[in-house]
């Protein structure tokens, strides 16, 4: 299959990339902890209080740390010119964006999910909570990936691109963030958290359906 | 039958717009005058709310307007983006700055009316966040559209994200909606149907109307500024009448 093909290459050569240059990669995880670290500081050490606010606390540090990895999404690329000959390849464009996008969520997105058990003891969520919240980390950071990679490619080029992309795209993260949040206060609160999942799924789906798709044009339209 | 498409061309539109404006001021001004006439002194005292209310005539209209004006920018984008026509890039980015102060001002009187009524400026209804979200949104657009320097790229990436937007409020609307049910937050419930009295109705559907005039005056100013701006070189811009006594 040329297609499959298309998406692994374009996978391979982003994540060869990121192996190259760990320290980027390295920067944005560390974010994510150091923000999650501050919080107790400036809230309070009370383990009711860190307890109630972890949930919405660790989703909110995840999407930060995911809006700063976007600005590497396409930037690069369009600062060497290797953008103008992806888009020129005779590949489907939107497979190629679909595979750049995959490395953006294995590179800022997973190892978010890896790290939440060890936020999530700093916390002091009961184990089955920190199962929870990296299932809905799971299913949530793909969404903030695809999602964010509208922004990116909108604002390739536009001075400020790297504050304009967090204005454009935060308020579209908010679903993914009630939801995701929503899935282990909810169950904590013992009401069940498949509803949330449901949602969060659904949203997934349509996002990886248009999301490729929505990054394309704006693409085209940046380079134009 | 009218050749819609014919206006679709600066050129011809340029004029048109300014045929227009004084009408649709008159009508705001008429329209205005009517409505807060009929909210100030038609409309009975609530029995509950006492004379505060009266505001509501100023907020439902801005509300209805905020979300109005968002659709149709949603609609020349897609109309820009598919017919690839001039006009629709600059009357989305006409209506943005109107759309936003709409949203600034549903809830600014959001909060005039909530502090006497629930005893809290801001509550976190599913209604006001998403307006606040709303209000994000027009923003963002602005700020896109101020940031990139070709204006019909700036245009382009406009309409895009306006229809990604569009897509996005439903969605956005209906989370909060259930987070808010969710947390079980706010003890205030806007949403049971008040049994309003028919003349309150009309008060506001007068000054909505109000609202759409002036919404359409002031769109059609801004749109033939960026005309004049960005066709400065053209011949149809040389020979106009207005330009040329400047000159």
């Amino acid at each position: 299959m040329p297609v499959l093909a298309a998406y692994f290459a374009a996978l391979q050569r982003d994540l060869l990339l990121v192996m190259r240059r760990k320290t980027e990669v390295l920067t944005a995880l560390f974010f994510f902890v150091i923000v999650t670290t501050l919080l107790p500081l400036g809230i309070g050490p009370e383990p009711d209080l860190l307890r109630k606010i972890a949930p919405g606390a660790m989703w909110i540090a995840a999407l930060l740390a995911t809006l700063l990895g976007l600005q590497r999404l396409f930037a690069a690329d369009h600062a060497d010119g290797t953008l103008e000959q992806i888009v020129l390849s005779p590949e489907p464009l939107c497979v190629l964006v679909a595979g750049k996008i995959t490395a953006h969520w294995l590179v800022c997105g997973l190892p978010l999910v890896l790290l939440a058990p060890v936020i999530g003891l700093q916390f002091d969520l009961p184990a089955d909570a920190i199962g929870i919240l990296m299932l809905s980390l799971l299913i949530g950071t793909p969404l903030l990936s695809l999602l964010g990679a509208i922004g990116a490619a909108l604002t390739l080029g536009a001075r400020g691109s790297a504050l304009l992309v967090s204005l454009l795209v935060m308020p579209l993260y908010i679903p993914t963030l009630i939801f995701g949040a929503g899935a282990v206060e909810s169950y904590i609160a013992g009401l069940g958290a498949s509803g949330h999942f449901s949602l969060l799924g659904a949203l997934l789906i349509l996002a990886a359906a248009f999301a490729p798709w929505a990054t394309t044009a704006a693409l085209r339209i940046s380079l134009e | 039958m009218i050749n819609w498409f014919k206006y679709s061309a600066p050129s011809t539109f340029y004029p048109l717009a300014g045929k227009l404006i004084p009408v649709f001021w008159t009508l705001a001004a008429l329209l205005g005058a009517i409505g807060l006439y009929i909210s100030f002194f038609v409309a009975p005292t609530d029995a509950q709310q006492g004379e505060g209310y009266r505001i509501i005539f100023i907020h439902v209209p801005a509300s209805w307007m905020s979300m109005f004006i968002y659709c149709i920018m949603a609609f020349w984008s897609l109309l820009g983006l598919t017919f690839n026509t001039r006009l629709s890039g600059m009357m989305t980015r006409a209506l943005a700055p109107t759309g936003a102060l709409f949203a600034f001002l549903s809830l600014w009187t959001g909060a005039l009316w909530g502090k006497p009524m629930w005893g809290a400026w801001w509550v976190w209804d599913a209604r006001l966040t998403s307006e606040l979200i709303l209000f994000f949104l027009y923003i963002g657009f602005m700020a896109l559209q101020a940031a990139i320097d070709d204006p019909r790229r700036a245009d382009r990436a406009g309409a895009l994200l306006s229809l990604v937007g569009v897509v996005n409020v439903p969605i956005i609307y209906f989370s909060v909606k259930w987070w808010n049910t969710l947390h079980q937050g706010a003890s205030v419930s806007l949403t049971k149907s008040p049994s309003m009295a028919t003349t309150m109705l009309w008060g506001m559907l007068t000054m909505a109307l109000a609202f759409w005039a002036y919404t359409i005056a002031v769109a059609l100013m801004r749109a033939r500024t960026i005309m004049l701006e960005r066709e400065g070189n053209t011949e149809w811009v040389q020979h106009l009448p207005d330009v040329k006594e400047a000159a």
